[in-house]
């Protein structure tokens, strides 16, 4: 059985964040849950869709964030706890369904999860979610540790049916990626078939019905600062006259902080986990006797902003700080050692800092930057498509996935990217703004995300135009999550249907459609040679399945080879920069145990120096 | 309780994770507060994973540069890359058999010298525990038990409120059956070659 499907209430298990929060939304007796994949909150869903196959715990992998979201609400509508679970960029995809589903409202509960990645570690962009609940004017909650986020999920289900509109629940990757211990609660059985009952004129947001639904909305927000007013998640520590106000994992920071600098007697600390309506009457309480006040928050001002403005509205003068020069930056996420060192330096706390050893003197250690894997087939790729192009002045915009890693030298494959799917409609950008040649780069999974829109403006628009789509059969870059191209059959799973992108491309009449493999160096060479010198839009379709999923689907068949004493040490074959490769003694060498046997370098070897190795 | 506080540094595939979920686990069974965090994601892709563990009263799950008290390094030049975690009272565990960054193996950058390493960490830090741990790990039956090696090491030190017996009891109701005797074997090789080495 699913670890998070135990019914053991009162256990005590090691839980990842995401962990916690799935086990959070199954103790909530959530039925109907979707996703479209993104770290850091790729293994919420990921759970949801383990335990869907053993529960009726119903799940789904959406084409995207925004149809996640509108299966989502159109199941709350029909009266199921519903989860839409997405990164922060997501919501943006998502956002248009978002605003108005503020509108319409839910019938029964509906969460949507945005998981922010404050310092980018897998991200584009490190936008404040926090501010989509000002947006949409939806309750926004923050869990401050592993064991809140659970308990986040079940409380943000009920306050959705008080107020019959969606919450917002707001992590960041520390939240998300952090592990502790948590205590099981009980599962209560899940309500897993609805019925809608028809009522167009106030779900049919037509401008008539919107004006009075924008009006309901507007009592829905009055009556979530009443709740977030009084709200267990909004909490006061200590009785001192320094006042703290933070959320989210600072607050953590801020309570090791006053341990570390022995000032719990002189500080108040106000942990804000509703954030938005923002509680003004008890922020203003809060700041009453307050000397000076610091608000602690990673990303924008957003707490300072209101805090600020309330003790304005309240006549209060004290002294409220938060983002700025000596303090704290909205650049990045926070750590322990910057929080304590602010709240030092803000309220006159002697403090000397850690020693981190003196590391003037060590040799720079050699970069280990990710890259794509030994016989990662969009290597294949992206050297087919450089032989094509060879002489020619090219931009390459490309997309969101693991070949993004081909920006590093020496493939250099990459030259603008601004979000998913954003290679096809920049791509039409550049092909007329220029008379360089355009050649954008896409996966599969990001094909089916957001991709079409711009292959569809490409063709109606005449663009002229290279459109690779990287087919390598999965999601990689998140961890393998099927999309709508895949063969579920292959991970046992019915009921699935499939898309087939060369239909889909050739349906849309795409006036030039050509398929490679790989792998087979000169004929895929060839065929892009081709579809570059077409005039108008022309879409290669390079198909070859991610290596690494097929050895975990046990499909990876091919043997090693080596670098034969042919070898005039051209180095050609490590334009490809290939893992598997390394020189030892002045000679290329590869690694039987990392060669996957593409045969990619054989083939690029003018020597042919390059063989398979020889069976004992 | 006492706070501690534990970086682990490894290169995509080593096992760091599965480390620190034993730890973590053997935690709970003691019933020793932890938080742990990680970096992960590009894992597989070969780039550096990094988990930090706060055992004790902490409410942080992560470790702020020079505040380490303990350093594991799976791989030795990412054990000098992380030096900026560690004070001078700060303990470090190293393997010292090298996973070449694949910018050397094609020319570029140069990889530290193993033993100026070993000395620029003993310079700097209270004490430094070094030796092959992938030897050890291929000793035990699999170079994947390397983590295995390093733990056994660490637990020796007795750095941490955890015993042997806490940790072995969670190698071997927790991690893959297939491998459980490899993994127990691996621990004890590294147990004594911390040992040895101190
Ligand atoms: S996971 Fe798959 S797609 Fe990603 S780099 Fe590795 S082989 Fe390539």
């Amino acid at each position: 059985m699913h670890k998070l499907l135990t019914d053991r209430a009162g256990e005590k298990m090691l839980l990842l964040g995401n962990e916690a929060i799935a086990r959070g939304a199954v103790e909530a007796g959530v039925a109907f849950t979707s996703t479209y994949p993104g770290t850091p909150s790729s293994e919420i869903s990921l759970n949801f869709f383990q335990m869907s196959q053993e529960s009726d715990l119903y799940f789904q992998y959406s084409t995207n964030e925004k149809v996640a979201l509108e299966v989502a609400a159109a199941a709350a509508n029909a009266g199921l706890r519903s989860m839409a679970v997405m990164k922060h960029v997501g919501m943006n995809v998502a956002a248009d369904a978002l605003m108005t589903l503020a509108y319409v409202g839910v019938k029964a509960g509906m969460v949507v999860l945005t998981a922010d990645d404050p310092y980018m570690f897998s991200s584009q962009n490190e936008q404040d979610n926090r501010f989509y609940g000002k947006l949409s004017g939806l309750p926004v909650l923050e869990p401050s540790t592993v064991e809140e986020a659970k308990a986040l999920v079940p409380y943000a289900f009920e306050l959705s049916e008080k107020l019959k509109e969606p919450v917002i629940l707001r992590t960041t990757t520390r939240i998300n990626h952090s592990t502790a211990v948590v205590t099981l609660d009980s599962i209560p059985p899940r309500v897993t078939k609805g019925t809608f009952k028809k009522d167009p004129f106030n779900l049919v947001t037509v401008p008539a019905v919107s004006r009075k639904l924008h009006a309901k909305l507007l009592e829905h927000i009055k009556e979530a600062k009443a709740l977030s007013e009084t709200s267990p998640l909004n909490f006061i520590e200590g009785e001192g006259a320094w006042g703290i106000v933070c959320n989210g994992v600072s607050f953590a920071y801020v309570k090791d902080a006053i341990k570390d600098l022995d000032v719990a007697e002189k500080t108040k600390v106000l942990r804000i986990g509703f954030s938005h309506p923002m509680p003004e009457a008890l922020i203003q309480q809060f700041l009453k006797n307050c000397q000076k006040v610091l608000i602690v928050e990673e990303g924008e001002p957003y707490m300072e902003e209101a805090v600020k403005a309330f003790a304005q509205q309240d006549g209060n003068t004290v002294e409220i700080r938060g983002k700025g020069e000596g303090l704290f930056s909205r650049l990045y996420e926070f750590d322990p050692q910057t929080v304590r060192e602010c709240i030092a330096a803000y309220f006159g706390i002697p403090y000397t800092k850690p020693v981190p050893v003196d590391v003037s003197d060590v040799p720079e250690v050699p970069a280990r930057p990710p890259t794509l894997c030994a016989g990662c087939s969009h290597r294949a790729t992206y050297h087919a498509v450089k032989k094509a192009v060879e002489g020619m002045d090219t931009i390459y915009p490309t997309d969101i996935g693991c070949y993004t890693l081909g920006v590093l030298p020496p493939l250099s494959m990459a030259d603008f990217l601004l979000c998913m799917g954003s290679s096809t409609g920049t791509a039409g950008g550049f092909s007329k703004a220029t008379d360089q040649k355009v050649i954008s780069f896409i996966g599969d999974s990001t094909f089916f995300h957001s991709g079409i829109p711009g292959l569809i403006n490409a063709i109606f628009n005449n663009h002229d135009l290279t459109l690779v789509i990287l087919d390598n059969g999965t999601t990689a870059m998140t961890g393998h999550q099927p999309h709508p191209g895949v063969d579920m059959s292959r991970l046992h799973l019915e009921g699935y249907g499939r898309l087939s992108i060369e239909n889909v491309v050739k349906g849309l009449g795409v006036p030039f459609v050509t398929k490679i493999k790989p792998y087979k160096v000169k004929k895929s060479i060839e065929a892009i040679r081709e579809a570059v010198q077409f005039k108008g839009v022309s879409v290669v379709i390079s198909e070859e399945m991610c290596v690494l999923y097929a050895k975990s689907l046990g499909l990876a068949k091919g043997k090693p080879f080596r670098v034969t004493d042919k070898c005039k040490n051209h180095r050609e074959c490590l334009s490809i920069a290939c893992p598997a490769f390394f020189i030892w003694d002045g000679k290329v060498n590869i690694d039987p145990d990392l060669c996957t046997g593409c045969a990619v370098c054989a083939q690029i070897c003018p020597e042919n120096a390059i063989l398979p190795v020889k069976k004992p | 309780m006492k706070t501690t506080r534990v970086i682990i540094v490894a290169v995509g595939g080593q096992g760091n994770l599965l480390a620190s979920k034993v730890l973590g686990e053997a935690a709970l069974l003691a019933d020793v507060p932890v938080r742990m965090s990680e970096i992960h994601g590009m894992a597989q892709r070969g780039g550096v994973v990094e988990s930090a563990m706060v055992f004790g009263d902490a409410q942080s799950s992560i470790i702020s540069n020079g505040e380490a008290d303990v350093l594991v390094g799976f791989e030795p030049s990412e054990s000098l890359r992380a030096l900026n975690k560690c004070n001078a009272k700060t303990l470090v565990i190293t393997n010292l058999s090298p996973l070449m960054p694949f910018t050397v193996n094609i020319g570029n950058g140069v990889y530290p010298d193993l033993d100026r390493l070993q000395e620029l960490i003993r310079e700097k830090t209270a004490k430094l525990i070094a030796f092959n741990a992938s030897a050890l790990a291929k000793e035990a039956g699999s170079i994947m038990a390397v983590n295995m090696v390093l733990l056994g090491a660490l637990i020796q030190t007795g750095t941490l409120p955890l015993s042997a017996d806490h940790v072995k009891e969670v190698i071997r109701t927790k991690t893959k059956k297939a491998f459980t005797t490899i993994n127990l074997k691996a621990f004890d090789l590294g147990f004594s070659a911390a040992r040895q080495h101190a």
